[in-house]
């Protein structure tokens, strides 16, 4: 059943990414101001997107877990991070090929990509922390709350880096200007859907990766116990 | 035994083993000596150079030397299962946990008194007459410093790879303290007050402390009762 949900939307999301490619690639035309490059976008923004929705899960599914102790929401908590990790280093990746075409730097310590490399930085301890602690409840806990301090941290990130009045050179965000083209609207959009479609496909399969280790670590448990 | 009166005789109890053995104490405070006098050969610069990064390097040292202490706060309650005892007193969690955060606190601010002269003599930085400003920030940030650091100390204490492990966890996290703090400390070392356009850093001080404690003080008992 679940190999079946993992599968449909995995190709749906391939089905529709593939479409976003073509359309990206062969039907848009080159942008007046930035020419070919702005077609990063199409990945770029959706990412960064699906990467969001993806930490307020593992928050959501933290704060769960220390109040239920169910080890699922410890597992769907670590498989939303790293996938979120994923989706925050394309985003990164993406936002700096962009950055050498138009500003001529691969990096610079501007608000929005300040943030989303402290977001990256602060849930990659999380992702440190959970190999070097051998008991699965105490793992879990202390992850948990790791991911609930790394969320109140986030604001004052951004508070802190606006302290510097460094004057964002970042474009504005399209979907709150209005900027964006009718023609880019569907790909923009369903390359979101299929980037959450993938993420979740992925999320599951680390799901189902995480429930075998953890009944392999109990099988072990048992056999030192015998 | 109330809440606060335990926490009083917690934190009496880590200042009188540590002003005893003095074991954090001396190397917290030869570490920062040590590294204000790497600065030195990192940086030729020039006074007015120096000036404008000075906060930055102070608090540099001070987060470097607190990660030290904090690191002791519950490693040194390991030996002869202290931790555990502890946790069976009928003192609750989270005075303890001030109790702990409040000697670090404490002793943090004693090294960061000591290395801000030795500072102020060897590069001829201008402490002296923003001195209470500059305390007002020291207090402020050494607060959140503590509560962080003494939170992610029990978090870590069961870890493999303590040591390494708590400043992975914890620079991240402070980077909006430290921001603030070294934005506000730059800004007393030239002559400029905390008030007017300086006054966001306090702002973000404040807030950093107000979440933290809050969080920690809530979250403390899941860490400690695993």
């Amino acid at each position: 059943m679940r190999e079946k949900l993992i599968l449909t939307l995995g190709s749906l999301g391939t089905v529709l990414m593939l479409w976003v490619i073509y359309r990206v690639f062969l039907g848009l035309p080159a942008e007046i101001l930035q020419g070919d490059i702005y077609r990063i976008i199409f990945i770029h923004v959706p990412a960064a997107i699906t990467a969001y929705c993806l930490y307020g899960v593992a928050v959501i599914a933290s704060v769960g877990f220390l109040i239920k102790r169910n080890f699922v929401m410890d597992s769907l908590a670590v498989s939303c991070v790293e996938v979120a990790q994923v989706f925050t280093l394309v985003n990164l990746v993406t936002g700096s090929i962009w950055g050498r075409i138009i500003w001529g730097i691969w990096w610079t310590w501007d608000l929005r990509l300040t943030s989303q490399l402290m977001c990256f930085l602060l849930y990659l301890g999380y992702l440190l922390l959970r190999p070097a602690v051998s008991d699965p409840t105490q793992r879990g806990v202390m992850s948990a709350i790791l991911a609930i301090f790394a969320a109140a941290d986030i604001p004052l990130v951004v508070m802190a880096i606006r302290l510097k009045n460094v004057r964002t050179q970042h474009p504005q965000p399209v979907l709150e200007t209005g900027g964006l083209d009718p023609s880019f609207v569907a790909p923009f959009v369903v390359s979101m859907v299929a980037l959450m479609l993938i993420g979740t496909a992925l999320v599951l399969i680390r799901l189902q990766q995480e429930s075998t280790r953890r009944e392999i670590d109990s099988l072990r448990r048992e056999l030192h116990a015998v | 035994m109330s809440g606060f009166s335990a926490a009083i005789a917690i934190a009496s109890k880590d200042l009188r083993t540590e002003l005893r053995t003095k074991e954090s104490l001396n190397s917290a405070a030869s570490f920062a000596l040590v590294i204000l006098v790497l600065f030195s050969f990192a940086f030729d610069l020039g006074r007015d150079e120096f000036l404008a990064i000075s906060g930055g390097l102070l608090w540099l040292v001070y987060a470097f030397a607190g990660a030290l202490i904090v690191n002791r706060s519950f490693a040194r309650e390991l030996p002869n299962d202290c931790l555990d005892i502890l946790i069976a007193s009928p003192a609750p969690g989270w005075a303890i946990f001030l109790g702990k955060a409040f000697a670090s606190f404490l002793l943090l601010m004693i090294v960061e008194l000591i290395s801000l002269p030795v500072f102020g003599v060897f590069y001829n930085v201008p402490w002296v007459d923003s001195f209470f400003p500059l305390l007002l920030i020291m207090v402020l940030a050494t607060w959140g410093i503590t509560i962080a650091g003494s939170a992610f100390s029990a978090v870590t204490v069961n870890v493999r790879l303590r040591e390494l492990m708590l400043p992975v966890l914890l620079y991240p996290l402070l980077i909006p303290l430290l921001t603030a703090a070294m934005e506000m400390t730059t800004a007393l070392m030239n002559g400029e007050s905390l008030g007017g356009s300086n006054s966001g850093g306090l702002r973000i001080l404040t807030a950093f402390d107000a979440i933290f404690t809050a969080l920690a003080v809530y979250l403390i008992e899941y860490i400690l009762v695993l």
